[in-house]
């Protein structure tokens, strides 16, 4: 837990955000609605003898009372998906439409892909790219076992994404979902903290601003691109987000979350942030009992 | 069914099928450029003369072979041919005497199906999930690649595809997919 300490500034209540860091973290899962509604989903899960609770701020989102969330009839059917509750928020917020064109920069293994696939009714397309061609297989399955039809799953360098594969030129909607430090699995990952260092902090940072940029500019003026990361490191999350307003033709935006946050920094290590970066949301383990979670909502302005 | 040859092209003038990339099929075997390839129109009798599910459910769906007689099912958009990871779903093993059906395509669609359908008891269709093969002398229709359903909660699901010969159903649920319930 030692490099949670620097965050001791920036946490309220930082003794509880480090008490739930260090208690494991239950099961959820997300009612997969390509292939069956919440009633239906939580029948299969009665008819199976499971328990589950409902989260107040999506009622797609379960937690089950069970350790093998994977052994029951819904899972089978594909009707859930075990995703944890914080990893179900940036498709929310990026909120897109039956048949727009998305993109999903860093998709494997695939549970928010799937997961806009299913807020878009499967109509549209949602390319969900990734570069390690070790994960795409899980990608790929998982699309399958949930029955999304509007994927087309491909293996690149999201930093310099070409569209001319596709019949289109750019996107409707974008989600950054980026490869990060971490921090905020540690409930799931007990090891997620053991190869912390800022030397890794500098060099991942610099993938998330050049798969950011890239978005940004794949996706069409009044576009929205959503950037998130499941780790609590500012360098990695506002400075990510700082370093695209001043490259890119973007703004930040607002967005409702009816899950427990806290406003995005405006000031870190001596660096000064956009203030509109408090309109992102920071969700820490504490606050909702789930994982950590950072997520911004930008509009693409040219 | 799968070896139709009878197009307005002669076959000299088809190009060979390329399994790194993904092709759209054509729309009826008159329009075919690819040599085996199966036209939209077959894919979609089939589903419906074997099945019975109707052809407009798959009106706003596009269907796509790569590799040898791999046959997906793809709800967005894109250009033909294209060399990506995966469009869609599969759906569908064509190039072979019998057609056969995904495990994933029959949970997703097999609910319009009214025809090959046999209905499991609790414990076949935990047996048909984990990937054993059951004797079930009481199928008295076609023999051939079946859809295995069940009830939950009060609704037939389809879990997956079944080879039924001789009294015996075979359970094709593929090994990453089966299941101990």
């Amino acid at each position: 837990m030692e490099p949670l300490e620097r965050y001791r500034p920036i946490v309220d209540d930082f003794e509880a955000f480090l008490a739930a860091c260090e208690r494991s973290l239950g099961n959820a899962v997300r009612v997969n609605t390509i292939k069956a509604s919440v009633d239906r989903a939580t029948a299969a899960l009665k008819a199976d003898g499971v328990g589950y609770e409902e989260a107040d701020w999506n009622p797609r989102v379960l937690r089950l009372e069970t350790d093998s969330p994977g052994s029951t009839w819904a899972s089978f059917h594909g009707f859930t998906h075990g995703q944890e509750e914080v990893s179900a928020v940036p498709a929310t917020v990026l909120d897109p439409e039956p048949g727009e064109r998305v993109w999903d920069c860093c998709a494997a293994p695939g549970g928010k892909a799937t997961q806009l696939a299913a807020l878009m009714d499967d109509r549209g397309t949602v390319v969900a790219n990734d570069s390690n061609l070790g994960r795409i297989s899980a990608l790929r399955f998982n699309a399958e076992r949930l029955g999304a039809t509007s994927l087309a799953v491909t293996n690149d360098d999201a930093r310099n994404y070409s569209l001319e594969r596709f019949d289109f030129d750019e996107f409707d909607r974008s989600l950054v979902d980026a490869p990060c430090s971490c921090e905020g699995t540690i409930r799931k990952n007990p090891d997620a903290l053991d190869g912390w260092s800022e030397g890794y902090l500098d060099e991942v940072s610099g993938i998330q601003k050049g798969i950011l940029g890239r978005a940004v500019q794949a996706t069409r003026e009044g576009g929205t691109v959503v950037y998130s990361t499941c780790t609590f490191a500012p360098e990695e999350n506002e400075a990510v987000v700082q370093h695209a307003l001043n490259k890119e033709d973007c703004r930040v935006v607002d967005f409702d979350l009816d899950l427990e946050h806290s406003p995005g920094l405006t000031e870190w290590d001596g660096q000064e942030y956009d203030e509109r970066l408090e309109r992102a949301a920071r969700i820490y383990p504490h606050q909702n009992d789930t994982g950590g979670f950072f997520v911004a909502k930008l509009e693409v302005t040219a | 069914m799968g070896n139709d040859a009878s197009g307005g092209e002669s076959d000299a003038d088809l190009t060979q099928n390329d399994g790194q990339r993904f092709g759209r099929l054509p729309a009826t075997a008159d329009e075919r450029t690819v040599e085996g390839r199966v036209s939209r129109e077959a894919v979609v009798d089939y589903f419906a003369d074997r099945f019975g599910i109707p052809p407009e459910t798959f009106d706003e769906y596009t269907f796509w072979e790569k590799g040898a007689g791999k046959i997906w099912i793809y709800a967005g958009s894109a250009p033909s041919p294209i060399a990506i990871e995966a469009i869609g779903m599969t759906c569908l093993r064509t190039r072979q005497e019998h057609w056969k059906p995904t495990t994933d395509f029959v949970q997703r669609f097999g609910r319009e199906a009214e025809e090959c359908v046999i209905e499991l008891e609790p414990e076949e269709g935990r047996a048909f999930a984990a990937g054993e093969d059951q004797e079930l002398e009481r199928w008295e229709g076609d023999w051939g690649y079946l859809i295995a359903a069940h009830d939950i909660a009060g609704e037939l699901e389809p879990i997956g595809v079944g080879l039924y010969v001789h009294g015996e159903l075979r359970s094709m649920v593929p090994k990453g997919r089966q299941r101990e319930l």
